[in-house]
């Protein structure tokens, strides 16, 4: 535990906070560093498969391939989550599903299947992104200061 | 009428004169199926959303359990009811299907015992005759409400728990047979600190201990009176921290005799991480499970401890801890 955090604890909570710990399961990071490891090289897998047929029966050259590859795997994301098998993979998985682009298109459908009862503005609109929109608040406004800071170097060279 | 700090004692022993348990799909693969009054093949029980849901369980919890209390819901005094939703709409949208007079309480997944005691208090005291205390939960309501959307994938911690989808209700009388209320303990909010919500079992621990060592202070009565002990939803981890706090405040539970309802509702599914959890989950375990158990003459007095994690998503992230609650109510075989 942080030091900060523990200064605003008294000492009964600190102890029972230590007493507590002792009985948490351990997270099995080995087994789950393993399973994300299989997952997401095997997402990758799949999408550079799916590249290569673009290139090679589509006639998409290697950067042009990029866009509807994407679009598969968000494709095939959203189904899952619409089946309701995603979750489960998940759980099995962690960071191997959640990691991908396919991870970014679930947290965006799995918001906006929860909101449907709510009505498409108030509820799909207005809720689908509420995962997502930090992932592409953050990203834009970190492109920003990085596509600045290379203009600058840039200018500087 | 009080007795110690923050006890009452019903000299009456107002009467449980009938109780309902109703399930979802997911309890009804569980090892507590056969003591459900009715279980759902789906989370959507015909409805549009998981709220309507919800108030469906509700609905049925109350009309089975006034049913089984062989009383029509005219009778019925006041109704005590809350849940987990936002603005406990479950139980305001279910009274107003019932039209009983109806008063809402809150205390999480402790909602069931503290609807319970008020309800003996109000028999007790002869400020009703029948008094229906009722809650629910539902497992995607509660998941889109406090922690991600259902189907987003995202990987629990060991010492997470899983929501019970289910409502359970009991009629209290003042007359009649059944098994009846001896004395309840009002709890006191105890906050060490914790602030995971994957981890309620261990934040919650403590303030059952509180709760079950001032019940046995209060009443003054030897740490073997009940022939069980029943946490609401610590869980495996809850249980376990429990189990070795006891002990260390001088607690002398015979440890055999402590059970949670957060463990016995799923058995050893390995799916639901530490256990179940919510405010259906002491409430159908209980209504259900315990009181077949009871009247069946397994046991002669018992003790439910219901646990209550009383955060909202927004003290979550604005990074407070989680101040938790435990009230007890015992429980006995009409003798």
């Amino acid at each position: 535990m942080a030091d900060e955090k523990k200064k605003n604890l008294t000492l009964s909570q600190q102890k029972y906070q230590e007493l507590a710990k002792r009985h948490e399961p351990p997270r099995p990071l080995v087994r789950n560093f393993t399973r994300a490891f299989l997952v997401g090289g095997g997402i990758c897998l799949v999408g550079q498969a799916i590249q290569e047929i673009f290139i090679r029966y589509f006639h998409f050259t290697e950067k042009t391939a990029g866009n509807p590859t994407v679009a598969v795997l968000i494709f095939i994301s959203a189904l899952l989550t619409g089946l309701g098998l995603y979750d489960r993979i998940a759980q099995w998985a962690g960071a191997g599903t959640s990691v991908p682009v396919t991870g970014f298109a679930n947290s965006i459908t799995s918001a906006a299947l929860d909101h449907r009862s709510e009505g498409f503005v108030l509820g799909v609109g207005g809720n689908m992104f509420k995962l997502a929109g930090s992932v592409i608040v953050f990203g834009v406004a970190s492109a920003f200061i990085v596509g600045l800071i290379k203009t600058l170097i840039k200018m500087g060279g | 009428m009080r007795q110690g700090y923050q006890s009452w004692v019903f000299p009456s022993r107002p009467v449980i004169a009938g109780t309902s348990a109703i399930g979802g799909p997911f309890e009804a693969q569980g090892p507590l199926a056969d003591d459900f009054d009715i279980l759902h093949g789906h989370l959507m029980i015909g409805q549009d959303s998981w709220e309507k849901a919800e108030r469906v369980l509700l609905e049925e919890a109350c009309d089975k359990a006034i049913e089984k209390a062989g009383l029509r819901k005219e009778q019925i005094h006041f109704m005590l009811a809350g849940d987990l939703m936002n603005q406990t709409i479950s139980a305001s949208f279910s009274a107003r299907t019932l039209a009983i007079p109806f008063l809402g309480i809150f205390g999480a997944c402790s909602t069931s015992m503290e609807g319970l005691a008020l309800a003996a208090q109000l028999v007790d005291s002869g400020s009703a005759d029948y008094v229906l205390a009722a809650t629910s939960s539902h497992n995607a309501a509660a998941e889109k409400q406090y922690r991600y959307p259902t189907e987003y994938g995202s990987q629990k911690p060991p010492t997470a728990q899983w929501t019970v989808t289910g409502a359970g209700a009991a009629v209290v009388a003042n007359k009649g047979t059944g098994l009846r209320i001896q004395a309840a303990t009002i709890g006191r909010i105890v906050d060490m600190g914790m602030s995971d919500p994957f981890n309620m079992g261990g934040a919650m621990a403590p303030a059952a201990l509180a709760t079950i060592e001032t019940h046995f202070r209060d009443l003054q009565l030897p740490h073997d009176h009940y022939d069980l002990i029943v946490t609401g939803d610590l869980g495996k981890v809850g249980h376990s921290i429990l189990s070795e706090l006891l002990p260390q405040h001088n607690v002398h539970v015979p440890l055999e005799r402590y059970v949670d309802c957060g463990m016995l509702i799923y058995g050893d599914n390995p799916t639901v991480w530490s256990g179940g959890s919510g405010c259906g989950c002491s409430a159908t375990v209980t209504y259900g499970h315990l009181m077949r158990r009871m009247k069946e003459g397994e046991w002669n007095r018992i003790l439910v401890v219901a646990t209550g994690a009383l955060l909202s998503p927004i003290s979550y992230q604005q990074k407070e801890s989680i101040p938790c609650i435990a009230h007890a109510v015992a429980i006995e075989a009409d003798k």
